[in-house]
């Protein structure tokens, strides 16, 4: 058996016991536990005496115990701190090329954690305005439908309003948001188009929306009441004033009863009119499809505010009882309703229906991770250089170790030294902010309504605070070293110190920065080849040079018989959605064989369509009848899949056309269809997704009628060598139709691009973090290049004088360099493969093989790196041996 | 004064050093008081308390001579102070005077 006596307990907690207690109280003390733990190693083991060891170190962690804090040093370093300024302004001075590297670096990492910050601060401050705002939640919903689809809805059934309202204490106010007040306000003959929400009065009480005009108690009371913001009465009526003045919009006559300060831009509610809710409120009571609990898609939305003092589990609770009671009165759907704090919702889940666009929390954390990885790279350059520099500096660690300085001294002036260049860098890098910041909001377009990325005071303080963090943790382990060297060794001829002492620590950081640095450029180019590949990926049809317009409730024939006209157009047609860009509309197929209904995407299109977008017909042919009603269409063309997927006629194109199938929608009961033609497989949905059923309806006149008119697209392909002058007939064309409203037309392509925006946006982040990343890597291990041929200089003329050619002296400076690149390599490009292949490439079913592009940030990397290290050994191969070996020392 | 009365606890642990004489050390008074009362006594309040009262100054205390036990550490013995002692009288005649206030028969009822 180990003997007992041998066994001590652990030294980190007796070294923690000794730096914490009282100098008088801590022999004792120490005694008393290790008694303890003799005792404990007897009786219950050594695992557990160790434990008890620990535990009684920590529990001995009190008032009377610990140690009071040196007020004696802490007030010597402050009055060193001048002098520790002066000497680190003149180290700073005297090795610039260090010090430019250290500054650049250190400059071009924190630019982008400034962007970050600038970023997440205005983020986060979105709807802090609200006085009330930690008692604001939104109700938002988990919706299970019968057919097996299920999602989360930022929107609610429309009847938990007067539920919550009749059934939960606890909650002070709530108002129902209906989103879909929308029209052309008629002032005096002008039409200015308006947008606004339907509200009740508590909305004014819930948020804090001061009025500029008019009673907020029964501003949004009455029917037809609309209250205008300061923006949209300037917008309507000019400088007239509009309260109390009518507006005519959609045949109904709205009085303005109230103007609102303009909402503040960092609301996530941002709207140009709030109606009053009573104004819809009879024609939902009327709607029994409208009252159903699982309709969650039209555009309502629930604000609570709690009492001050009530509890939101307690709310939520009940909410759980009502959603219960309510889901088993309906059979077509299951919802689960949630209370979403409202400072969440900005940087919550994105959820379907969305009252507007919002930045998920974990985006925010990834580029906040690759920014902390690159500041942490420029901070690993300030640590790697100035250990290396170390030599050159032990014989003054040593004289101000002589002459009294402890290491808490020399720490200070080490981390003063670092937090100066940072503070420098910060000025460096605060033009870089201003410089990036333009490109930074322009990466995606969405950024520029939900950020300002201002500078302020508070801000400024906060980037301040930022640097001195930086410089800290730059200097830190510099700081670190230098406190420890001894005396001794630090005076007595400098050659014999062990400067090499922590070789491998700095190749570690070397390898870790470069093996960070290829895998960001990697990613960006595999990001950037699949990114293209999908763009030019062949969809099935052809989207080449088709602009679709949108309709916004024109007359069609009008405009496609003017459209057609036009010499560059050879071909017009309609549809209901675009597809290909994420853009679904669902129906539910029933055939015969087949007993439960089950989900197909849709398209409602004219006879147009197929051939205009070069849709292969497999089998049967386009639409053979013409229908002027939506129940008297009587054709349906489906894709393959959807053949395979119910069995039609075997899966066999020829024979399945003339099956009957059943359609049914939504809102639709069946109709009977019949299969007049087949078309090749092609994506309707993004490219992540699979190929699923499709099937295209005739499109008819009253199709997707609203109330004052039609929604859709124009299909028309264009063929011209000068599209802006066709464009400028087209919009011309368009203005002749509808004065009031601008076009709304895009080319498919454009479209297609616009719908992977987020794809584009990723990879031009990672991208130009990458550049950074190369950026500070390159400057770090130039300056490690730079110091090692410096410090082997006389070696190399030695060399020299022995017959070595320059080319052997590159490859004896340089190889180790090379290995510590091919290390890096040998790390991050299996990674970053492995990474792609098996978690991001499997989310897009018809990628390409990664291919060769994995290897072109290796070569872009490797290319720099060799440069600079080749440049510089260079330099100190042809450097003259007899310069050189003259001066002893 | 405040501090001049004294806690149960503290009681007790100022007896015990009276009565372990010259071996009155924190982990000897632990145990002792463990022997003494039957309930788990925690190293870390005894430890408290001890310094408590030496703040009082109610006892005094010194280093020994340093051992092959302990990890090679000393031993603080703490000796009782006069203060500790007429502190220590002070409660037993308090007591003692209740005591004798409660005449026989009350207490043989219950």
């Amino acid at each position: 058996m180990k003997d007992l006596k041998d066994i001590s307990p652990p030294k980190w907690a007796t070294q923690l016991l000794s730096w914490y207690c009282k100098v008088e109280l801590l022999e004792d003390l120490e005694g008393d536990l290790n008694e303890y733990f003799e005792r404990d190693i007897k009786v219950k083991g050594v695992t557990k005496a160790k434990l008890i060891y620990v535990i009684n170190v920590f529990k001995f962690f009190r008032p009377y115990t610990v140690r009071k804090p040196e007020f004696i040093n802490t007030l010597i370093n402050w009055i060193m701190l001048r002098s520790h300024i002066k000497t680190s302004m003149r180290s700073v001075a005297r090795n610039k090329l260090f010090s430019t590297i250290n500054i650049v670096g250190l400059a071009v990492g924190m630019s982008v954690s400034l962007l970050l910050i600038a970023f997440a601060h205005d983020l986060l401050s979105y709807d802090k305005f609200n006085e009330k705002g930690e008692l604001i939640y939104r109700i938002t919903s988990k919706a299970k439908f019968k057919e097996g689809y299920s999602s989360k809805f930022a929107t609610t059934p429309v009847k938990i309003g007067q539920l919550i309202k009749e059934k939960v204490p606890g909650v002070e106010e709530i108002t129902m948001l209906q989103a879909e007040f929308a029209g052309d306000a008629n002032i005096n003959g002008n039409f200015v188009p308006l947008t606004g929400f339907y509200a009740e009065p508590s909305m004014l009480r819930i948020f804090t929306l001061p009025l500029a005009k008019g009673d907020p108690t029964t501003a949004l009371t009455e029917p037809y009441s609309i209250v205008l913001t300061e923006t949209s009465a300037k917008k309507l009526f000019r400088a007239a004033d509009a309260f109390g003045k009518t507006i005519h919009l959609n045949n109904l006559d709205y009085k303005v009863t109230g103007i609102l300060k303009d909402v503040p831009f960092f609301s996530h509610l941002q709207f140009e009119s709030l109606v009053s809710y009573s104004t819809i409120e009879p024609r939902i009571a009327k709607d029994p499809n409208l009252l159903k609990w699982g309709n969650v898609f039209q555009r309502n939305y629930a604000y609570i505010l709690l009492q001050e003092n009530a509890n939101a589990f307690n709310v939520q609770a009940q909410l759980n009882a009502i959603c219960a009671q309510e889901n088993n009165l309906d059979k077509d759907a299951q919802v689960q309703l949630t209370l979403l704090p409202l400072y969440n919702i900005m940087m919550g889940d994105d959820l379907e229906n969305s009252i507007r666009p919002v930045m998920p929390r974990i985006v925010l954390w990834v580029i906040g991770g690759l920014a902390f990885i690159v500041i942490l790279s420029a901070c690993f350059n300030y640590t790697n250089l100035s250990i290396a520099r170390s030599m050159r500096r032990y014989k003054e660690v040593g004289l101000r170790k002589v002459i009294g300085a402890g290491r808490s001294q020399v720490r200070a002036q080490f981390l003063a030294e670092s937090v100066i260049i940072s503070l420098m860098a910060l000025l460096l890098s605060f033009g870089m902010f201003l410089l990036i910041r333009p490109q930074f909001i322009t990466i995606a377009p969405e950024l520029l309504k939900m950020v300002k990325l201002e500078i302020t005071l508070p801000f400024m303080l906060l980037f301040f605070a930022f640097s001195i963090v930086v410089g800290i943790a730059a200097g830190l382990l510099p700081a670190l070293f230098f406190s420890h060297v001894k005396i001794i060794t630090a005076l007595r001829d400098v050659s014999t110190a062990k400067v090499f002492k922590g070789l491998s620590f700095r190749r570690a950081l070397v390898v870790v920065q470069y093996t960070l640095t290829l895998i960001f450029i990697t990613s960006t180019a595999i990001g950037y080849v699949q990114y293209k590949n999908i763009l030019e990926f062949d969809l099935g049809f052809n989207t080449e040079n088709i602009l679709n317009i949108s309709l916004q409730k024109n007359n069609p024939e009008e405009l496609i018989n003017k459209l057609k006209a036009l010499p560059e157009v050879s071909g017009v047609s309609q549809s209901r959605l675009l597809t290909s860009v994420g853009n679904v509309w669902g129906g539910f197929i029933k055939y015969k064989g087949i007993r439960d209904s089950a989900l197909v995407f849709t398209n409602i299109v004219d006879e147009n369509y197929i051939p205009l977008h070069q849709y292969e017909l497999i089998a049967g042919q386009n639409f053979i009848t013409r229908p002027k009603t939506k129940d008297a269409t009587s054709e349906i063309i489906v894709n393959e899949k959807t053949l395979k997927a119910f069995n039609i006629a075997n899966g066999d194109p020829q024979k399945a056309v003339g099956e009957e199938i059943v359609l049914s929608g939504f809102q639709q009961v069946g109709r009977r269809l019949i299969i007049v033609g087949v078309m090749k497989d092609f994506h309707y949905g993004k490219l992540d997704s699979d190929i699923s059923p499709v099937a295209f309806t005739s499109l008819t006149p009253d199709a997707f009628l609203t109330a004052n008119g039609r929604d859709g697209l124009i299909n028309v392909r264009v063929d011209t060598s000068d599209p802006i002058e066709t464009m400028a007939k087209i919009n011309e064309v368009w203005k002749s139709i509808d004065p009031v409203h601008p076009i709304e037309a895009k080319f498919y392509d454009d479209s297609i691009e616009d719908a992977y925006s987020d794809l584009s946006a990723m990879i031009k982040v990672i991208g130009f973090l990458s550049f950074i990343a190369i950026s500070i890597a390159s400057l770090g291990l130039l300056g490690m290049v730079v110091l090692a041929t410096e410090t082997r200089l006389k070696e190399i003329s030695i060399r020299k004088v022995m017959g070595a050619s320059s080319g052997n002296l590159v490859f004896l400076l340089s190889r180790g360099f090379v290995m510590l690149l091919v290390v890096s390599a040998l790390i991050a490009l299996p990674i970053t493969y492995l990474f792609f292949e098996k978690m991001v490439l499997t989310r897009f079913p018809f990628h390409k093989a990664i291919g060769l592009e994995l290897f072109a940030g290796l070569l872009t990397v490797m290319g720099i790196a060799l440069i600079m290290i080749g440049s510089q050994t260079l330099k100190a191969a042809q450097s003259n041996p007899a310069e050189i070996l003259k001066n002893e020392q | 004064m405040k501090g001049t009365n004294l806690g149960e606890f503290e009681e007790l642990v100022l007896l015990t050093i009276a009565a372990l004489i010259n071996d009155a050390y924190s982990v000897g008074i632990c145990d002792e008081l463990e022997k003494q009362t039957g309930r788990t006594v925690k190293l870390g309040v005894v430890h408290a308390v001890l310094n408590r009262l030496e703040e009082k100054g109610l006892v005094k205390s010194k280093l020994g001579e340093a051992t092959q036990a302990r990890g090679g550490k000393r031993k603080r013995y703490y000796s009782i102070t006069s203060a500790g002692k007429s502190a220590l009288l002070k409660s037993k005649e308090v007591r003692d005077q209740l005591w004798s206030m409660i005449p026989q028969l009350s207490l043989k009822r219950i």
